[in-house]
């Protein structure tokens, strides 16, 4: 068996011992649970509700539509004072940003191409900001939905102080349930994947909020909305 | 018998009067309260996410034998090594093992409260391994060298005046201030470089879901996803009673732990792991291990009553809300867990005869109960226990009838046999009448009444008397 197979047999012990001792607990009902249906609170759609809330943690949202995309990143880089952008080469994003850049430089692109032991320094020390694509939005919580890959890697979401994500309006689910069903988020997720709402806060000093204590400062999303 | 301690009186007492302290908790707590409310303007609403709350932790620890085994199976095949520890001995030495093998000298901790309990930290450093606290509150208590008094905002007993001098004084090159954003700013220069150096990372679990093999994480800081992704290794610690059935249950816990513990709709960040960093990624840990922890969570299950305090999601609701709580903060309570589920797990977790006196730190006024987001009834809980303390049931409860004391039995068995008898009554209460005012409050048995309390007067005539003597005969 597989925890016998890791050798320790400590451990093997405390898992049966622990096991052994929940099987022999008294027994208690099992509730039902019906499927889950959020209790509806407003009639504000799907759209609204997402921005008043994002908004409400400090989300920056900049509507445009596809054809504009690049335009806009490039005023939001200009507008923060962006001096460089970490960006996936392997993705529709990073594709998009290298052609348009070959006609048009704007602030440095710099490639996640290598893995983070290589690039640690660049990435905790130099980088302005980061950009990566997203799988849709959680109206009920303002959240981005965000599914890191091997072509967009966890980090480029985290590190950079100002964290750009792109997302379509079409995207749009009502619940977390929803979009772990329309997702298949249950079925095979990959390492990691993320609900973000917001930029990085706390309120650990006498409760008072802070934004940008070790994720990114700023959180701008451009919300295509064609 | 048992030797009882009694650490508790002494601390709360001391608290009482530390006027600073007190400041700093009500104006926390009351905030905390305020925002708490304003996220549950529907009391419709409210109830019903809670009672699907109770219900999916009930049904998660109905089944918890077959999903623990279930949440391993899955994990494993995810690439996630699972280790099992009984005790908080076996756990640190599961995770110093761990260290060692990956020759790591130091480990970057997003917070955990189940690390707390194990004196991870301190085991570490005996060790020879660095523990280095990331979430900014248990960053400024690690610094003051304290434990935290709160579950969520650990450094919350301090004001920002207190934390500008400290990071003076233990920050190279750090003036002082006692700006909030330029103390956070002053965090993140120090905290990022401590990221990108450690060998390891660390973090809890808010829930593992079982079908996914998946561990969820709440953080708005985002140190708990730099503490889980930047280290080439990540190891997580959860109290075995933290696993759901489905990845989706997370949502109405999500969102009922949010809004009841700051007011948010959400944490900033929900941090779903599933995997390590697979061939092909470029980043992620190479290695991420579970370590479930038992540590008493099994016997409290034994016990059909006592189990529904494993519902617990660790809001700390209970504890903004006590009146007890909000005005000697969370240190008096001598042990990990502070407030009202403190006074539940620690009695529980290191024994009646060490940590019962909690069990007092109640009036049992119920508002704990009222807001717990997974209804757990939080102050029979406490009833129960403190019948437990005197009256152990069976063998439910570590240390149960380590409390029962010899004196008190008398004093009951004489109250009870003159309240059974008019006789006996009468003529106690004669001498009562007679004698009762000239002994002094002093007098051994009266005077740990009379130390907090001022002695009655006994009347000169009684309730019983005086009835008499208006033609009110016994009916």
């Amino acid at each position: 068996m597989i925890w016998l197979v890791k050798g320790a047999s400590a451990m093997s012990n405390a898992r049966s011992a622990i096991l052994e001792r929940l099987r022999k607990a008294p027994k208690k009902p099992i509730p039902d649970l019906a499927p889950w249906t959020p209790y509806a609170t407003t009639t504000e759609s799907a759209k609204d509700r997402f921005c008043r809330l994002m908004k409400g943690v400090n989300g920056q949202i900049v509507e445009t539509t596809r054809a504009d995309l690049v335009a806009t990143l490039r005023q939001v880089l200009t507008d923060k004072q962006a001096k460089n952008l970490l960006y996936a080469p392997n993705t529709d994003i990073g594709r998009t940003l290298d052609a348009a850049w070959a006609t048009e430089p704007g602030p440095q692109l710099v490639a996640y191409d290598k893995p983070i032991e290589d690039m640690k320094a660049v990435m905790v020390n130099d980088i302005d900001a980061g950009i990566t694509s997203t799988m849709g939005a959680i109206a009920d919580t303002g959240s981005l939905i965000v599914w890191p890959s091997a072509d967009e890697p966890r980090l480029m979401s985290l590190v950079p102080p100002i964290h750009i994500a792109v997302l379509e309006s079409s995207k749009m689910f009502d619940s977390f349930p929803e979009a772990v069903a329309k997702l298949s988020w249950n079925k095979k997720p990959p390492g990691n994947t993320l609900l973000i709402s917001g930029p990085s806060k706390t309120a650990d000093i006498e409760g008072i909020l802070c934004y940008g204590v070790h994720g990114p400062k700023q959180l701008v999303i451009l919300f295509i909305t064609d | 018998m048992t030797q009882v301690s009694h650490d508790f009186e002494h601390a709360a007492v001391k608290a009482l009067g530390n006027q600073q302290l007190r400041t700093n908790f009500r104006r926390v707590m009351t905030g905390l309260m305020a925002k708490r409310a304003a996220q549950f303007p529907d009391q419709d609403e409210l109830q019903a996410l809670r009672s699907r709350g109770a219900s999916i932790k009930d049904r998660a620890l109905a089944k918890l034998p077959e999903l623990l085994v279930q949440l391993e199976q899955n994990l494993t095949a995810n690439g996630i090594q699972v280790h099992w520890a009984e005790t908080v001995e076996e756990g640190n030495k599961i995770i110093l093992d761990i260290l060692k093998k990956a020759s790591a000298r130091s480990i970057i901790k997003g917070k955990s409260m189940v690390s707390e309990e194990m004196h991870f930290n301190h085991f570490l450093e005996e060790n020879g391994v660095a523990a280095l606290e990331s979430d900014l509150g248990e960053y400024i208590i690690q610094l003051a060298g304290e434990g935290p008094s709160h579950i969520v905002m650990p450094a919350i007993h301090k004001n920002k005046g207190e934390i500008g001098k400290l990071f003076q004084e233990k920050i190279d090159g750090q003036g002082f201030t006692d700006d909030p954003d330029e103390l956070t700013a002053a965090a993140r220069r120090v905290l990022r470089q401590m990221f990108a150096n450690a060998d390891a990372g660390f973090s809890g679990v808010n829930y593992a879901a079982a079908d996914t093999g998946s561990l969820v994480l709440m953080s708005n800081e985002g140190n708990g996803r730099m503490s889980t992704h930047l280290p080439k290794l990540h190891i997580a610690l959860m109290g075995v009673e933290k696993v759901i059935e489905r990845l989706e249950d997370a949502a109405p816990l999500i969102s009922l732990a949010c809004r009841s513990a700051t007011g948010q709709a959400i944490t900033t960040y929900v941090n779903i792991i599933s995997g390590p960093r697979k061939a092909g990624e470029k980043d992620g840990p190479k290695e991420v291990h579970l370590v479930l922890l038992d540590n008493g969570r099994t016997k409290i299950y034994n016990d059909p009553e006592l189990r529904v305090g494993l519902r617990c999601i660790r809001c700390a609701a209970c504890m903004n809300h006590c009146p007890v709580y909000t005005r000697i903060g969370g240190h008096a309570y001598q042990y990990t867990y502070p407030g009202p589920i403190g006074e539940i797990l620690n009695p529980q977790m290191q024994g009646i005869e060490k940590a019962g006196d909690v069990l007092h730190a109640s009036s049992l006024c119920g508002r704990c109960s009222e807001v717990c987001p997974v209804k757990i009834p939080l102050h029979e809980l406490i009833v129960r226990l403190r019948r437990e303390s005197i009256r152990p049931s069976g063998n439910s409860v570590k240390g149960g009838g380590s409390r029962n004391s010899s004196t008190e039995n008398v004093i009951w068995f004489g109250w009870k046999t003159m309240y059974a008898s008019p006789l006996l009554y009468r003529w106690g209460t004669w001498w009562l009448r007679k004698i009762g005012n000239l002994m002094p409050s002093s007098m051994p048995l009266l005077k740990q009444w009379t130390s907090v309390r001022t002695k009655p007067q006994f009347a000169s005539r009684s309730i019983y008397d005086l009835a008499r003597e208006r033609g009110i005969r016994d009916e």
